[in-house]
């Protein structure tokens, strides 16, 4: 394509024909402000309606008179195009712009749980809005707390429409749609039902889209602030492996940067009896599901495996694929394994009746949050897991408490399920959770270990959204794997499945557009996606850093097989760490 | 799936007659313009049904292969569209500008008295009639404009209105 020259405020700059104003603009490092526009919201999937118009620039070269034209979405195309992006015209109109959406929006920032972190608060910050000259009808719907995860307060929808976007082009969910028209149009569900009633999977990526407090997750914090706090329960807290790279963004680290021994200081500081962690709960999965994965390759029976750690994922497949509902692994996630020995092996050696034992969760997650309420995880009306918290939670947490983790010392989770292996710590990302049973199944197959470079499977790594590999799992014995994250994905990769069952052995899916480390519990990226590679570097030298990089080599879950399970796959095993799908 | 297990013989008649002018259109799964039939779909649907319930919505969904939800939005959209029950009479009356310096708001005004329900609402409660106001029917040249199921009725006064629906009342 040839390049163009445009003129922004009287700078010249050359950019591809076809290029928007906006773009042309980043190119100078010119601040349009933008509301509805989000270049890539999972999977390279961008939301450019064009409605909001608060990327409203003068612009001439495009009508006989210079016009008011979106930024966002308008192509330079000549070389006669001149843009001025804060004329008087352009501020105003968008002054009016935005003081006209004001006008239908709650002013209750400070009780929002968006608070400090609202793309619209923010905008009418940096506008310097002082009144807001428009008084009329605001519109009003009732708050939609229907689910276990999450939150509609649609008085506060903007209509700006990425969760739609994010919901049924990146995911092909289909839960959400405009609704209405015109004034009154928001962004709903079908005939406005509650979201429980949809096929809603709550991998909360449209929580992570809004750029205000329509949607928000549903939280548990002042429930874990009342357990902390009663004297007749214990209470154990779990913290997932994606949470350890991405808690530190909010407390002034190094995007990415692994914080785990602070993260462990931290949640100790807030009250919790003992702190454990979900890695060692992925180490006892992969012990699971490598010899589940195992056992089907040697039968050739209901192959694909496919992975069952991410709910998200699992509600989509029982929403939509009910005829594979044999393949995925019957393992429970590690949240729920880790719930379940807690309430058991946990319980027994320490004299603890389940009931007085409260199990917490640091979740990157919403699913966890529904995932956890499933009947089936509870026994005589006692959770396996309490209560679930996002990483966003835990840091209102640590901040309301004046915990400030960078001025925390490094410790070390508690025994006995607190120790974990790098094969863990990768579930946290997209292929990390193959890649951690092909290191346990070699041994599985083989009876030795891999060693040096040979655990590193990096066919499996990165972060495209579908991947396909060929390992040598042991000698002579290939699998076909694909790996793929984002549920728009994981419906491509299952309809490959259904139409040719013998195309792949093993299948690992994550709901979320590069797997938990940009899970719909996460600190925002707001629109840096450069987080995410951080985040995923953070998981690998985690990874690398661990003297013992294979599940089985874990001593903590050595120990629990010896004294309590028995071997992988026994009844007892089954008993604790399976479960059964069902469709919805 | 289909979802008119458990219905009546009359509404098993009726979604058999949406079936059959769907199967009609050849609707192709991964042909994207399937989605531009749509509402050409819940017209005939609401031509049938009269009024379009979720039952109907989701139906229509499963037979185009979109999300209930991509359905919903396009119903909530467009005016014409109902969600409710109508009467056996539906009493349009024009609201559009030259029909409302004619006049026309009395003319409703007046139904809405003589029926006892206001227009966009509920159905009276015999069932034969529901009021609607609309925009326009392209008539200006007879305003005020009145329509009951498709019959138009020009230069309405209030007094005229009242003679029309009580005719319609006549019949039952």
């Amino acid at each position: 394509m040839s390049d163009v020259t445009v003129t922004i405020n009287g700078t010249k700059v050359l950019v591809p024909s076809g290029s928007t104003i906006l773009e042309a603009c980043q190119k100078l490092n010119i601040n349009i402000p933008t509301l509805c526009y989000c270049k890539d919201l999972g999977c390279g999937v961008a939301n450019k309606p064009a409605s909001c118009r608060i990327c409203l620039v003068e612009a001439s070269g495009i009508r006989p008179r210079p016009i008011l034209v979106p930024a966002c979405a308008t192509p330079i195309t000549n070389d006669r195009v001149e843009v001025w992006t804060h004329s008087q015209r352009a501020l105003t109109a968008r002054r009016t712009v935005l003081e006209l959406m004001l006008s239908d929006h709650p002013k209750n920032c400070l009780t929002c749980a968006k608070n400090q972190d609202c793309e619209l608060q923010k905008l009418a910050s940096e506008f310097g809005i002082s009144e807001i000259e428009f008084q009329g009808e605001i519109n009003r719907f009732p708050v939609d707390d229907s689910s276990e995860a999450i939150m509609r307060d649609l008085s506060k929808c903007i209509m700006c429409r990425r969760c739609e976007t994010v919901c049924n082009k990146v995911q092909t969910v289909g839960a959400l749609t405009a609704y209405g028209r015109g004034f009154k149009a928001k962004v709903g569900t079908a005939s406005m039902i509650p979201l429980a009633d949809t096929s809603c999977t709550f991998c909360g990526q449209c929580v992570n889209a809004c750029p205000v407090g329509a949607i928000t997750g549903i939280s548990y914090v002042k429930k874990v602030w009342n357990a902390i706090n009663d004297p007749s329960k214990t209470v154990i807290v779990q913290a997932a492996p994606a949470v350890r790279v991405a808690v530190g963004q909010e407390f002034g680290f190094e995007p990415g940067m692994p914080i785990t021994g602070k993260l462990v200081a931290g949640l100790r500081a807030l009250g919790f009896d003992k702190v454990f962690d979900t890695d060692f709960a992925a180490d006892l999965t992969i012990m699971e599901e490598g010899h589940e994965l195992v056992e089907r390759v040697k039968s050739g029976k209901n192959l694909p495996i496919l992975t069952s750690c991410c709910p998200g994922w699992i509600n989509f497949i029982e929403h939509n694929f009910p005829d594979l509902l044999h393949i995925p692994s019957s393992c429970k996630s590690p949240q729920q394994m880790f719930g379940a020995i807690a309430k058991s092996y946990y319980a027994e050696k320490t004299g603890i009746a389940p009931k007085d034992l409260i199990v917490v969760s640091i979740m990157p997650c919403q699913a966890k949050k529904y995932e956890a309420a499933r009947p089936e995880f509870s026994h005589d009306g006692v959770r396996d897991v309490d209560y679930v918290l996002t990483t966003r939670e835990l840091c209102k947490m640590f901040r309301e408490a004046g915990v400030n983790l960078a001025n925390m010392e490094d410790e070390q989770f508690d025994s006995p399920l607190g120790k974990s292996t790098g094969a863990a710590d990768i579930f946290g990302v997209t292929g990390g959770v193959l890649e951690a049973a092909l290191r346990s199944v070699h041994t599985m197959l083989t009876g030795e270990d891999l060693s040096g470079d040979a655990v590193n499977f990096r066919a499996v790594r990165g972060l495209d959204g579908i991947k396909e590999a060929t390992v040598e799992v042991a000698p002579g014995l290939k699998v076909n794997a694909a790996i793929c994250s984002g549920l728009g994905n994981a419906r491509k990769v299952l309809e490959m499945v259904r139409k040719d069952p013998n195309r792949f052995q093993a299948v690992e899916i994550m709901a979320c557009p590069g797997g938990c480390i940009n899970g719909g519990g996460q600190p925002f990226l707001h629109g840096d996606r450069s987080l995410l590679e951080k985040r995923m570097a953070g998981l690998y030298a985690e990874d690398a850093n661990k003297p013992l990089r294979m599940s089985h080599e874990n001593p903590e879950i050595q120990a629990l097989y010896k004294e309590y399970l028995g071997e992988p796959g026994s009844e007892k095993a089954h008993h604790l760490l399976h479960t059964n799908y069902h469709q919805k | 799936m289909c979802c008119c297990t458990n219905l009546s013989e009359g509404a098993k008649a009726k979604f058999a007659e949406l079936d059959a002018f769907i199967d009609g259109l050849g609707i192709v799964a991964d042909d994207e313009r399937r989605r531009g039939r749509l509402i050409q779909v819940l017209h005939k649907a609401q031509a049938i049904f009269g009024y379009l319930p979720r039952e109907v919505q989701k139906h229509v969904a499963d037979k185009l292969i979109l999300t209930e939800a991509q359905v919903s939005g396009v119903v909530s959209f467009y005016n014409y569209f109902t969600t409710e029950p109508k009467g056996k009479y539906r009493v349009d009356v024009c609201l559009g500008t030259a029909c409302y310096v004619k006049g026309s708001e009395r003319v409703l005004q007046e139904i809405e008295r003589v029926l006892g329900v206001k227009a966009d609402t509920v159905p009276t409660a015999d069932g034969l009639f529901s009021i609607s106001a609309l925009r326009c029917v392209g008539a200006c040249g007879l305003a005020p404009v009145m329509v009951v199921n498709g019959k138009v009725y020009g230069k309405v006064t209030p007094a005229k209105a009242v003679e029309i629906i009580n005719e319609y009342k006549a019949k039952g």
